[in-house]
């Protein structure tokens, strides 16, 4: 029974005592649980080469840069080579090729969770009230476009410097006939 | 776009069973090129899918497209015998007519 083990009984008297049972009070357990971010994968380090399993962008090659707080990985195309801008991806979704790409560490606080944070959807009534907001937004921040010309500016020179790097980003991967994946080497 | 192929193919063989009885609930799956057990270790709790047709169409909750396309989900359990057969638990137990059918074994959730 679950109410049983999260709670502490504690006496509201001192001592052992005279002590009377029904003066005592249920309090939770104290949770001393710190959260912590997925642990990484050793296979993945900033600059890898990970190829996206699922989502929109499957099969792409794309840039990890970063772990995030959430445990998610930040990655990006970069956008201007496949199309892939700066997006949080789960690492079970990923697998990580060989290929380590030299990016000198990019220190930007504007890359954490919160910059992916959904805007809250005006409620029914706000709807109505304001018909002419609605249509106003654009579907990507200016922020983001900023964000992302600043990240693949220091991105794409380190990629160009590879030899047909580019290209191998440009291309997906793909399982062609005879290939199984229990037998490649990423 | 190009459509990539980012799935092995798999053949439902059959339920987990004795000669006179049989286990529903686990289904049997033969992964194309997967010839031992050591082999099945890259593919242990990747998840599976069984695509199969209906008659109505319905709107696909994710894609928010109307298709006549519907799946049932699993994973890979483990392996099933020696050479390479693997055991499969899905969300609802395979229809019995999944039996021969085409499973696709994902490739992810990726530890590689």
């Amino acid at each position: 029974c679950k109410q049983q083990h999260d709670q502490a009984v504690v006496s509201t008297q001192s001592g052992h005592y005279g002590r009377d049972p029904t003066e005592d009070v249920k309090r939770p357990l104290t949770n001393r649980r710190k959260v912590k971010p997925t642990k990484l994968r050793s296979s993945i380090k900033p600059g890898t080469v990970l190829i996206l399993l699922a989502g929109a962008h499957r099969g792409k090659r794309v840039i990890f840069l970063k772990q995030l707080p959430s445990g998610l990985l930040l990655v990006t195309g970069p956008y201007k080579i496949n199309g892939v801008p700066l997006r949080r991806v789960d690492q079970a979704y990923v697998i990580a090729t060989s290929t380590v790409v030299e990016i000198p560490a990019i220190a930007n606080d504007k890359l954490t969770d919160a910059m992916f944070k959904r805007k809250a959807k005006p409620t029914k009534n706000e709807r109505e009230m304001f018909i002419e907001n609605t249509s106003e937004e654009p579907k990507i921040s200016a922020e983001r476009i900023a964000l992302q010309k600043e990240v693949d500016a220091v991105v794409v020179p380190a990629v160009k410097k590879v030899e047909m790097l580019p290209s191998y980003l440009r291309s997906k991967f793909t399982l062609t006939k005879g290939q199984f994946p229990h037998q490649l080497k990423f | 776009m190009q459509p990539v192929k980012l799935f092995s193919k798999g053949i439902v063989t059959g339920f987990r069973r004795g000669l006179r009885n049989q286990t529903v609930t686990t289904s049997l799956v033969k992964i194309e090129g997967v010839e031992s057990k050591a082999d099945v270790d890259f593919y242990l709790g990747k998840r599976v899918a069984y695509i199969y047709r209906a008659q109505k169409k319905r709107k696909n909750k994710i894609t928010k497209r109307e298709t006549k396309l519907r799946v049932i989900w699993g994973k890979v359990r483990r392996a099933h015998g020696s050479s390479g057969a693997v055991r499969c638990a899905f969300r609802t137990n395979l229809p019995p007519k999944a039996i021969g059918a085409t499973v696709r074994v994902m490739m992810y959730p990726s530890r590689v």
